[in-house]
């Protein structure tokens, strides 16, 4: 199997070439705004979403249902960790007034 | 052909307002780009087959957890702008650490090789007896959600059970200077303590 044809012939090195490039946006960005916890949640769950599309390009590529399965079990995850993280977040800002990441630091000896 | 041009268009766009997610200046632009590569990403699924996961992308992400977001960048009263001072100075480790991540995954994929047995150890295939016999997507998931991964899915609901408790808990808060009804003191009031009859001696009041 020819697994880089770059061009017109779609196959599974595309689909999982895009997810890295996300994935790799996901943990950029996480550097990048290290101040911000709420942009911070949207690059995991940017990172999140890379996976999905690896795994539904595996599940499409082998011809295995079992890949989107998994796939709406990350979803289901997904959701609840954000909201949780959000729920955490609306009570830390009524707590400190700043959802700054440098000021979580309250429980550090 | 086309597919091949949708399948540009899509991870184009998905990639794009990627970038604009964690670029964008303020924290509202980065949800809205979010939700765009939300959507091109469910086109995505669309073209691989996943109608399904596709379909729930767009329900779940877009309709449920952008909005959580959106809600929550504008109910918070922040300057955004002092966040992102000081953001230069991260962008080198990010690159290297970002562009090592890159590195390592384009190497694996371009090592990759599908063992001879992969074909064989299929747990659930779906293409060619799925299309011959009429099944969509949504209902093949459904056959085998319900049935081989029963337990995984109860557990699913269990998460999201305890994380809908958790945030009402963690935000629920009880305001002082708010009355409120509480039904169980209105049941346990008794005659004697709510009524009281006072003799009034005329020309005195109260």
């Amino acid at each position: 199997m020819e697994l880089f044809d770059i061009g017109l012939n779609i196959g599974l090195a595309h689909y999982l070439t895009l997810a890295a490039i996300l994935f790799t946006l996901g943990v950029f960005g996480i550097f990048l705004n290290r101040k911000n916890m709420i942009v911070i949640l949207m690059c995991i769950e940017l990172m999140l979403l890379a996976v999905n599309i690896n795994f539904v390009a595996f599940s499409a590529h082998l011809g295995d249902l079992v890949g989107q399965i998994f796939s709406l079990f990350i979803l289901t995850v997904a959701a609840a960790e954000a909201a949780i993280g959000l729920a955490i977040l609306v009570t830390f800002f009524r707590l400190k007034g700043s959802i700054a990441v440098e000021d979580i630091s309250s429980m550090k000896g | 052909m086309i597919a091949a041009f949708a399948f540009y268009l899509f991870a184009f766009v998905t990639l794009l307002s990627g970038v604009m997610v964690i670029t964008a200046r303020n924290p509202v632009h980065s949800v809205l780009f979010l939700i765009l590569a939300f959507f091109n990403s469910a086109g995505l699924f669309v073209l691989l087959g996943a109608e399904f996961i596709a379909m729930i992308l767009v329900i779940v992400y877009v309709g449920a957890v952008a909005v959580l977001f959106l809600f929550v960048v504008m109910m918070l009263d922040i300057s955004f702008a002092d966040l992102r001072k000081g953001v230069m100075q991260y962008i080198p480790v990010g690159l290297v650490a970002g562009g090592v991540l890159l590195a390592e995954l384009i190497a694996i994929f371009v090592t990759w090789k599908f063992s001879d047995k992969a074909a064989e150890n299929i747990a659930v295939p779906f293409v060619a007896d799925n299309a011959s016999a009429g099944v969509t997507n949504t209902e093949a998931i459904g056959q085998v959600l319900y049935t081989d991964y029963i337990f995984a899915f109860q557990v699913a609901g269990l998460i999201l059970l305890v994380a809908m408790i958790g945030a009402i808990v963690l935000t629920y808060r009880r305001r002082p200077g708010v009355r409120r009804q509480i039904v169980s003191e209105q049941q346990a009031r008794t005659v004697e303590e709510s009524m009281e009859i006072k003799k009034v001696t005329p020309g005195t009041g109260v």
